[in-house]
């Protein structure tokens, strides 16, 4: 589903990405883990070209990612969640979701709408549908943030820190959501995360990302029983209290 | 000043004062459709990735801002009339001279306005398939209306002020000239104050309300701005003031920023 062959990414002299090569495969759920200036931001990034790699290649769903490709190829395959949310302050729950599919997609408004209300029942905020998201909480935020990605039905989500920005009390609001996602065999999820029981419960795979390369891979089973490579075990002991 | 005679004189020519309000409004209409589509061109340049129309919009907004308007307009002027073209009106030139310069800090406001958009807003599109074009067209500048509204009336403003530069580029035409040819005029020279004056209210008349305008948004922003945050808060925190105010502001919107809370 996902192919990165050799991807570099540098921004001037500082090289965040050293020669990446990962196969995220149909379905798979593929939890990113790293302490922070390890580019695994930056990784997840170079996947639907936020970022585009300095060197190396991208391909999604066979599609070879370019600056001229991003925007159909991010149309027709992936959404991302992003830390911040990013929701369109300026139009309405129900019209943040429908715009892409509307403008981009030429699905006719009634049926975006229905779609849109199907999915905002399923993060259980169908009664927010007219607010503006400005009013709501960082949780019920990425909530939403998690529908408009959904409402687009593409098959990959890219969740970037998704939790990293909210509340104590808001992280499992949005966990559940995400966990509920993950029980969709032929949906293909890739999430940056701290949140270890998380990844432990959700991923087919976890990668561990420092200094701009992957230093491990496997199962969860692997990753908390017995991580290999010294910097992985650094970092696990720190973050599992 | 209170000599009825001399503002009888003043309503005599009062045709004098209506011809030049007319030409003063229709070359502010058209210098500000065009400074508005400058304006528009030049500030979606100066946040572009390339360098090469960043640049270019730099040198015009420079260039213009730094040199008077009054210049501006005399060079056109003289230097097209001198240069023998056919039908060149005062008038096209102050539409052209205002145009030009006000496009130039319209610009700057666009830019602004642009920048003020977090870059979330045009990762979210990007992310969603929206190309740079459309994102900006859907995403970004609509959030920037918003917020170039105030500074934007401001600019009309001056623009309307500005056309009394044009008395000296070909003049006679708009509200100021006409002022001054009756004020110094032989048979009505002995209102001049009294010309003034009614030149002066017209110009009130017409700019008062567009700055009235301005800060009215303005501060509807800015209260929309803290009822926003004040929303945010658990309803028991909220004080009887601030409750008034949030109600107050809502009145014209009625998007339910209240009741997000749950």
């Amino acid at each position: 589903m996902i192919r990165l062959e050799d991807v570099h990414k540098s921004f001037g002299d500082l090289e965040v990405l050293k020669g990446i090569n990962l196969h995220v495969a149909e379905g798979e759920k593929l939890v990113i883990i790293g302490p922070s200036g390890s580019g695994k931001s930056t990784l997840i990034r170079c996947m639907n070209y936020l970022e585009e790699p300095t060197s190396g290649k991208v391909y999604i769903h066979n599609h070879l990612m370019s600056h001229k490709r991003r925007a159909f190829i991010n149309k027709i395959h992936s959404s991302m969640v992003f830390q911040q949310f990013n929701l369109y302050p300026h139009l309405t729950v129900l019209d943040n979701l429908t715009l892409a599919p509307i403008k981009l997609k030429k699905v006719p408004r009634k049926e975006a709408e229905e779609i849109a209300m199907m999915y905002l029942k399923r993060v259980g905020l169908e009664e927010k549908a007219n607010v503006y998201p400005t009013t709501l909480s960082g949780g019920q935020q990425q909530r939403i943030a998690i529908a408009r990605a959904l409402t687009m039905q593409n098959r990959v989500i890219f969740f970037d820190e998704p939790t990293s920005a909210l509340d104590p009390e808001m992280v499992q609001e949005v966990l559940d959501v995400m966990i509920e996602l993950s029980h969709e065999k032929n949906f293909t999820m890739v999430v940056v995360t701290h949140e270890m029981g998380f990844a432990r419960e959700v991923a087919d795979r976890i990668i561990f990302v420092d200094g701009g390369n992957i230093l491990e891979e496997g199962t969860p089973e692997h990753f908390f029983t017995n991580p290999t490579n010294e910097r992985t075990k650094a970092f696990l002991s720190k973050i599992i209290r | 000043m209170f000599d009825a005679s001399k503002w009888e004189l003043v309503w005599t020519h009062r045709q004098t004062f209506i011809d030049g309000t007319l030409s003063t409004l229709l070359m502010a209409l058209f210098g500000l459709l065009i400074a508005l589509a400058l304006g528009v061109i030049f500030g979606l340049m100066s946040t572009s990735r390339s360098k090469a129309p960043r640049i270019i919009a730099r040198v015009y907004v420079e260039f213009i801002q730094n040199t008077p308007l009054m210049l501006q307009a005399l060079f056109l002027f003289y230097a097209v009339v001198f240069s023998g073209i056919e039908g060149f009106s005062a008038l096209l030139c102050g539409i052209i001279a205002l145009g030009i310069y006000h496009g130039a800090y319209i610009s700057e406001v666009i830019r602004a306005g642009i920048t003020a958009v977090p870059k979330g807003q045009l990762e979210a599109a990007y992310s969603q398939g929206f190309s740079h074009i459309s994102a900006m067209f859907y995403i970004v500048l609509p959030q920037t209306i918003k917020i170039i509204l105030p500074p934007m009336v401001n600019q009309v403003v001056n623009l309307i002020k500005n056309t009394s530069c044009m008395f000296l580029a070909g003049g006679a035409v708009d509200l100021i000239s006409r002022t001054n040819a009756f004020a110094v005029g032989e048979g009505t020279g002995t209102a001049a104050g009294q010309g003034y004056i009614i030149g002066g209210v017209i110009f009130f008349i017409i700019c008062f309300p567009l700055s009235m305008l301005a800060s009215h948004w303005e501060k509807k922003l800015k209260m929309r701005d803290v009822a926003t945050v004040k929303a945010r808060k658990k309803p028991d925190d909220i004080s009887d003031a601030e409750l008034d105010m949030i109600i107050e502001n809502k009145g014209g919107e009625g998007n339910g920023r209240v009741d997000g809370q749950s």
